[in-house]
């Protein structure tokens, strides 16, 4: 086999591994009731990755990154082509080899590790026999040999039951350690590259963390070289060596590690590593409270699964309750409570002063008006059917019985209100933004002149720069409303940026509870010590100190 | 004695037990309440039993007394009762017509159908899962549009069209194959399978569609996910892919599918049983319901409700065994 010598892999041999010279990326796209038409999604990079070492690829949402990855296996996503540029790796340019040429480097010489194991596993089979399968099919390895190699990867990534954890199948086991046994199949076929598709995106950070030091020390210890993937600066900075910013498919800047984070020379570079800070002065506490939580417990499956406990909280009008904690705390399970999709077992809520009936159906129109949710994902949230101007006109006719032009002006200034102007008024929510989609929710939440909005993880979904925006959009709204915010998020930066008062949730409970000062000054219980500790710092050796100095295990583990 | 009662609870503690034994008492109570159904649906009908049995010059007296005999002035519940009682002991009761044993007419009857629908599924089936693969391996190419155009007109032609056609090419012009199915008790088994491949043979055509495109669909759908991108970057073939990665987690909608046209494989021969003068449940019902013999209806709308009933149930329970979730849970 032409490239065996390749496969000899020293970490001290050096040489250049992936070469990609003029790289342009076309995709044919389709839009509805418009002739299809061609987009460049990556238009002239070029980059080269030594053996052993790790390049990060950061940028915005369609800057390109995970297609410029996939090149170098060759591979793009739907309608996506190569049409220009060579991709050359050990020496020759694969997009010569035909499919059949890129079928044997896929899997063998170099693996992807995607954003969510979750859904990259197979739900059909066992763990093992998913990550020994690309080594049998291109026959490196016999299924013993491979099998032992797999189980001492799952040791090395600080997997529980190493011998025992390939039976499994994906849904037994977390999502943290889903992303491990990704990573260990990935390193199983003893690739020479491993492209890490934003690895640590959607786990909870105090997971990240401990997956993080997995991939990390398990790069260093076989000396693969990678394509670390991200629009997190500060994660990306913790594990490669070179970083390389994108913007629309096109570089802005490419540096070592710490000229980016220290001395960024582009002005897009510096507005990515400016700690988006928003300085959002404390309100003190009110007298009377908009929303009052009094010892409030919920249950699944007929009171057998407790997901509240004993939760007590208070938002006062016009200010920011932000309630933080891991997947699983409980936080979305509070906002259910308090709109009454989930009757609480016990306890009261009160709105405005006065006792809100437990259940959704229960409440008149006045109440359900009086308190808007906007959610996570803009997009579903939203009928693709309908114009901007529908859906936002929707609860003026509701609520209000607003119509014709009466309607369509208050509709305008709603979009004023945005910054997005009436231009907006008929298009689609396909033909938004990410940003722009959370805008529209925002004015639809607006448009009933709620006392309270809940806003479950609205800036998660979204780019930092434009969750920013979102942000700012929101303090200005609730200074000109007087709305009160019920913020859910498990974001400490934005905390930061948007509340009054903090609640920390930990497995159904309020741990930590009471004004932002407060809570975010020491001492620390042991688990909002842990999640403060956790946000990844734009700082070379930051994930080395934070895991020293760690007090409590994550519980995603 | 403490250690089985502690298996036994394991085993209805573990949730596919209890799904599988919710879906068969679900199935048991359906049935009961289709004997119902056809109870009442053959009382409704017009028409005096005894009167039919004796005919239009019948004495009064002579009814009075038969229908005494037979229990007709019972009330309906008392009637039903009996009725389903004899149904479970294997009483179907007794032919109106030819005052023979409905459940030793049956029996042979419904040998013959399940025979002719055992072969025509085992070639049906893997063909049309088969196919059904292949026509997602090339996908929007000649061979799928191929498959589909063949699989497509051969449902929408009628069964007796098709019936006749195979009649007309393969009986009648090659005369490879006897046009008419007869079979008869102690036939060689070679002769019994001559005598059942044309009407196989058209059954399959009729099935073949609905089974491979809904094999295609159900697969496609599964090809979407995020790990059917995590197999081809792991380099397998495409064909691998489908079966290894794509099929496992369509299998129970192509299950549900399969069963659906396995019941009709059971139940509705009916044309095709006539055209190729072959004797099956379908022919025989069709004998007795210009007959008005009511109590063969019951019997045969009994045994059709039953399979179809217990083909569904067999689909879900395999829905529920290839579900992982299920089969190992957390």
């Amino acid at each position: 086999m032409a490239k065996a010598p390749s496969r000899r892999r020293s970490t001290g041999e050096g040489g250049t591994l992936l070469d990609i010279r003029n790289l342009r990326i076309e995709a044919k796209i389709y839009p509805p009731g418009e002739t299809p038409r061609k987009i460049t999604i990556v238009d002239d990079v070029s980059l080269t990755l030594q053996r052993g070492k790790v390049l990060g690829l950061i940028g915005e949402s369609g800057a390109g990154k995970s297609t410029i990855g996939l090149s170098s296996m060759g591979y793009g996503r739907g309608g996506v082509r190569i049409t220009g540029g060579e991709v050359i790796l050990n020496g020759r340019d694969i997009m010569k080899d035909g499919i059949n040429g890129l079928r044997k480097l896929r899997g063998s010489e170099v693996c992807y590790v995607a954003q969510s194991a979750a859904a990259a596993f197979n739900p059909a089979h066992r763990l093992m026999d998913q990550v020994v399968e690309a080594c049998l099919e291109h026959g490196t390895a016999k299924r013993a040999e491979a099998e032992k190699r797999a189980v001492a990867l799952f040791k090395k990534l600080g997997l529980p039951d190493p011998e025992n954890i390939g039976k499994r199948f994906p849904h037994q086991v977390s999502g943290g350690q889903l992303q491990r046994v990704m990573t260990a199949m990935a390193l199983c076929s003893e690739p020479d590259l491993i492209v890490f598709d934003e690895p640590t995106t959607a786990l909870d950070v105090t997971t990240q963390i401990d997956v993080l030091a997995a991939i990390k020390d398990a790069i260093s210890d076989t000396g693969v070289a990678a394509l670390y993937i991200t629009h997190d600066l500060a994660v990306v900075a913790q594990v490669a060596d070179e970083i390389m910013v994108l913007r629309h498919g096109k570089l802005v800047e490419w540096g070592d590690t710490r000229q980016i984070i220290k001395e960024p020379r582009q002005q897009y570079t510096n507005a990515l590593v400016s700690v988006h800070h928003i300085d959002h002065r404390e309100k003190k506490p009110g007298i009377s409270t908009v929303l009052a939580v009094k010892n409030v417990t919920a249950a699944y499956g007929g009171g057998l699964i407790k997901v509240l406990k004993n939760v007590s909280v208070d938002i006062f009008p016009g200010q920011t309750l932000a309630v933080v904690g891991e997947s699983g705390s409980g936080k979305s399970t509070l906002a259910r409570a308090i709109t009454g999709l989930l009757p609480p077992e016990q306890g009261s809520i009160e709105f405005a002063g006065k006792p809100l009936p437990r259940r959704l159906s229960e409440r008149n129109k006045d109440e359900l008006r009086q308190l808007q949710m906007i959610y996570q994902m803009a997009d579903v949230a939203m009928n693709p059917r309908q114009t901007v101007g529908t859906i936002i006109g929707r609860p003026l006719e509701f609520y209000f019985g607003l119509r014709g032009k009466e309607r369509d002006n208050r509709v305008a200034e709603l979009l004023d209100k945005i910054e997005m102007g009436k231009g907006f008024i008929d298009r689609y929510p396909a033909e938004l933004s990410g940003g722009q989609k959370q805008r529209v929710c925002i004015a639809r939440a607006l448009a009933a002149k709620p006392k309270l909005i809940i806003c479950d993880e609205v800036t998660s979904a979204l780019d930092p720069l434009v969750a920013n925006g979102i942000l700012k959009l929101l303090l200005e709204l609730q200074a000109e409303e007087a709305v009160a915010y019920l913020f859910i998020t498990h974001d400490l930066a934005t905390v930061k940026s948007i509340a009054d008062s903090i609640a920390v949730m930990y497995r159904g409970e309020v741990v930590r509870y009471g004004p932002k000062s407060q809570v975010l000054t020491p001492p620390f219980d042991a688990y909002t010590e842990l999640l403060l500790s956790s946000v990844p710092e734009m700082e070379i050796g930051w994930l080395e100190k934070a895991i020293k100095t760690r007090r409590m295990e994550s519980a995603g583990n | 004695m403490l250690a089985r009662s502690l298996i036994g609870f394991a085993l209805m503690s573990s949730p596919i037990v209890k799904l599988i034994a919710q879906r068969i008492a679900l199935g048991i109570m359906l049935l009961l309440a289709v004997s119902v159904l056809i109870f009442v649906g053959t009382q409704i009908l017009p028409g005096d039993v005894a009167q039919s049995i004796l005919g239009q010059s019948a004495t009064p007296q002579a009814l009075a007394n038969l229908r005494e005999e037979l229990g007709l002035n019972d009330p309906a519940y008392v009637r039903y009762f009996r009725w389903l009682g004899g149904v479970l002991t294997g009483d179907l009761g007794t032919a109106l017509s030819s005052r023979q044993d409905i459940a030793s007419s049956l029996g042979g009857r419904l040998w013959n159908t399940l025979f002719l629908a055992f072969w025509a599924a085992i070639l049906s089936i893997p063909l049309a899962i088969t196919m059904g693969l292949v026509a997602v391996r090339y996908r929007n190419g000649v061979v799928d549009k191929a498959i589909s155009g063949v699989a497509l007109a051969s449902t929408s032609l009628p069964e007796f069209f098709i019936g006749y056609l195979l009649i007309y090419f393969i009986a009648v012009k090659l005369q490879w194959l006897p046009s008419v199915s007869t079979v008869y008790d102690g036939m060689p088994f070679i002769d019994r399978m001559k005598a059942i491949a044309l009407p196989a043979l058209a059954l399959t055509f009729v099935v073949f569609a609905h089974m491979m495109r809904m094999t295609r669909a159900a697969i496609l759908n599964v090809m979407q996910s995020a790990y059917i991108e995590t197999a081809e970057l792991k380099g397998l073939r495409p064909i691998e892919i489908i079966r290894r990665h794509a099929f496992p987690n369509a299998i129970a909608p192509i299950i549900n599918v399969v069963m659906l046209n396995l019941a009709f494989l059971v139940v509705g021969v009916v044309v095709v049983e006539v055209i190729f003068v072959y004797p099956g449940m379908g022919q025989y019902l069709v004998d007795h319901v210009s007959k008005r013999d009511v109590p063969v209806v019951q019997a045969v709308g009994l045994i059709f409700a039953a399979v179809y009933i217990g083909l569904n149930i067999i689909a879900d329970i395999a829905g529920i065994i290839a579900n992982p979730r299920l089969r190992h849970p957390k």
